[in-house]
């Protein structure tokens, strides 16, 4: 559906993407992930024919975004970073105007609206001026825009900045709900969004795609270590001397210190070595008692911050 | 087609949204009426003590036309250069500020198709402003007759340079996003351009010719004296396009740095 080949944007003498390659099939929903200032929005410009590249072509839905713009334009929704809507204009009267402009034939542009208007429950306030909306009735206008005239591709920057929680729970239902329906790419700085949302991850940095793998392969990947996290009822040195018997077990830490003794302890043993019940059965068996058992896996924002890192220190040693 | 119909009904309806639109209105008929009034009283004076001194009126007095149409179109030409930039400044500057402009761009229109709807939209603004003035013909018309062709030719003489002023604010517009930069510039050139007939006498010969010609004020004399040449309206609409086709270019271009 979109095919990214050696894209390459420049802004003077900084290299705003460099070399960016990456597809996403038809119904995919794509995480565009990475620091500020990473590049994410510049692509999308791209992506949405705004902006040309120095380097490098688009192909979306089998048209190239530089010679075929408007058959482009035609297939995406697309909601710029920062929502830009027509201040002076009301929910209502914008989405008209849109509907107009993305070629909605007239008769049916009024149904349509209306869609759009109950779908993303737009209803309550479609009367009044944009400028007097909150940003979560905002953004949901954003996304209706780039929803109607049903476009195959929907391109959403930064879609959940500054919301509050529950409009980004209700912004993040919408996006889930697209899963097959349309092909996604939502750019975000916000790690839990995209393994909330999406099915794969791309990760940029400083203009480059450090990473492209699905949400599920990428959080296994770094799944190296088995880290446990369990409360056990007992003297600290008495359970310390207990696990340091159980093979296997790399580090004993005392995470969180109790009064009566039921202390939490973080334990990190080999990997690809099971002993849970090694591990509850030496706790048991020697009068210890043992309150909760937990795995804890490492957050995509420690995977994130490693990948980046990484990067980081390479740059360090080139230099 | 469809487009432009879409985008020109958006920028006009969104025209009077804004209390910009009421101030210009407001502006433009008190600045039109003070000079009305002045020309008015004027003339009244004048041909009062024309009939006092007991020459026959009809024959060799100033008639209604040289003593008030004329005079008050020329007075009305200069409120038009310094309102138009208050109409065209916002066109692209508030939209490339507010970053709707990206958000347009990116729907499947044409460029031209934007500048056109914006251009038409201004235009539409200025041709309602310009019908406001007709009042003050009508007021004439109830003491004495008018004559209308040459009431028509200062209209449309009006029309015309006025589009070619909304022009250069289009262009000056999708060139800044700052508003006030983009109105202070529009005025700035259209000045120059109205100028460069009175720079003529100054200038040599050949030289003066061409100032002449390119004046925006030198063609509208023309106009306001009852007079249509295809040479004037010929000037008027190359100007309009040059601009308007400027104005696409630095669409195009922006595409590349922005
Ligand atoms: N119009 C522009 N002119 C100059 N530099 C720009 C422009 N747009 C973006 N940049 C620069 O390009 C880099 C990438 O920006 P951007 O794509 O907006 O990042 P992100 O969306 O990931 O935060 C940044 O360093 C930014 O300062
Ligand atoms: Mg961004």
């Amino acid at each position: 559906m979109i095919r990214v080949s050696d894209l390459s944007k420049q802004y003077g003498a900084l290299k705003a993407i460099d070399q960016v390659n990456f597809h996403v099939e038809k119904g995919e929903i794509v995480g565009f992930l990475g620091p500020n200032g990473a590049g994410k929005s510049t692509t999308m410009k791209i992506l949405t024919c705004f902006t040309q590249p120095t380097s490098g072509s688009v192909n979306i839905a089998g048209f190239d975004a530089f010679n075929d713009s408007i058959e482009v334009r035609k297939r995406i929704g697309y909601l710029p970073e920062n929502t830009p809507l027509y201040e002076e204009m009301t929910p209502r009267s914008l989405l008209r105007f849109i509907a107009g402009l993305k070629g909605v034939p007239t008769k049916e542009q009024n149904k349509k609206v209306e869609e759009v208007i109950s779908l993303f429950g737009i209803a309550k306030f479609s009367g009044k001026l944009i400028k007097y909306i909150s940003k979560g009735q905002k953004q949901r206008v954003g996304i209706a825009q780039a929803m109607i005239g049903e476009p195959e591709i929907l391109i959403l920057d930064e879609p959940t900045v500054g919301l509050d929680p529950k409009q980004i729970h209700e912004i993040r239902d919408i996006i889930k709900n697209m899963q097959g329906k349309r092909t996604v790419i939502l750019s975000t700085h916000i790690l839990p969004e995209v393994s909330m949302t999406c099915q794969r991850i791309l990760i940029i940095n400083k203009g480059k795609i450090v990473t492209e793998e699905s949400t599920v392969n990428l959080m296994s990947r770094f799944h190296s270590h088995n880290i446990f996290e369990i409360e056990i009822d007992g003297d600290e040195k008495k359970v310390q001397s207990v696990l340091r018997d159980v093979k296997n077990i790399l580090r004993i830490d005392v995470k969180e210190k109790s009064n009566d003794q039921r202390n939490i302890y973080e334990i990190e043993t080999e990997k690809n070595i099971d002993n849970r019940r090694e591990i509850s059965h030496a706790v048991v068996h020697n009068g210890l008692g043992l309150l909760s058992f937990k795995t804890v896996s490492r957050s995509l924002e420690d995977i994130f911050l490693e990948l980046v890192t990484d990067e980081k220190e390479a740059e360090v040693k080139d230099e | 087609m469809n487009n432009f119909v879409t985008l020109f009904k958006k920028e006009f309806f969104l025209f009077f949204t804004s209390p910009v639109a009421y101030a210009i209105i407001t502006i433009f008929m008190l600045m039109a009426g003070f000079f009305f009034y002045n020309i008015f009283a004027y003339y009244s004076v004048v041909s009062q003590q024309i009939a006092m001194q007991g020459i026959v009126s009809g024959s060799g007095g100033i008639n209604v036309t040289e003593g008030i149409l004329i005079p008050f179109h020329m007075n009305i030409s200069v409120v038009v250069l310094l309102l138009i930039p208050l109409i065209t400044m916002r066109s692209f500057s508030e939209e490339k500020k507010n970053g709707t402009f990206e958000l347009l761009m990116t729907y499947p229109i044409k460029d031209y198709e934007v500048v056109l709807g914006k251009f038409f939209a201004a235009f539409a603004f200025y041709g309602v402003l310009i019908t406001l003035t007709l009042i003050y013909p009508l007021i004439v018309s109830v003491y004495a007759s008018i004559e209308l062709p040459v009431l028509i030719s200062s209209l449309l003489g009006l029309l015309l340079m006025g589009a070619a002023f909304i022009a250069v604010g289009i262009l000056i517009s999708s060139l800044t996003e700052n508003q006030i930069i983009a109105g202070g510039l529009t005025f700035g050139v259209c000045l120059i351009f109205w100028l460069l007939g009175w720079m003529e006498t100054e200038a040599s010969p050949e030289i003066g010719t061409v100032l002449k010609h390119l004046s925006l004020i030198e063609h509208f004399q023309n106009f306001s004296k009852g007079t249509i040449n295809t040479k004037d309206i010929v000037y008027y609409f190359d100007f309009i396009i040059l601009m308007l086709f400027l104005t696409l270019r630095n669409l195009d271009s922006n595409k590349w740095r922005g």
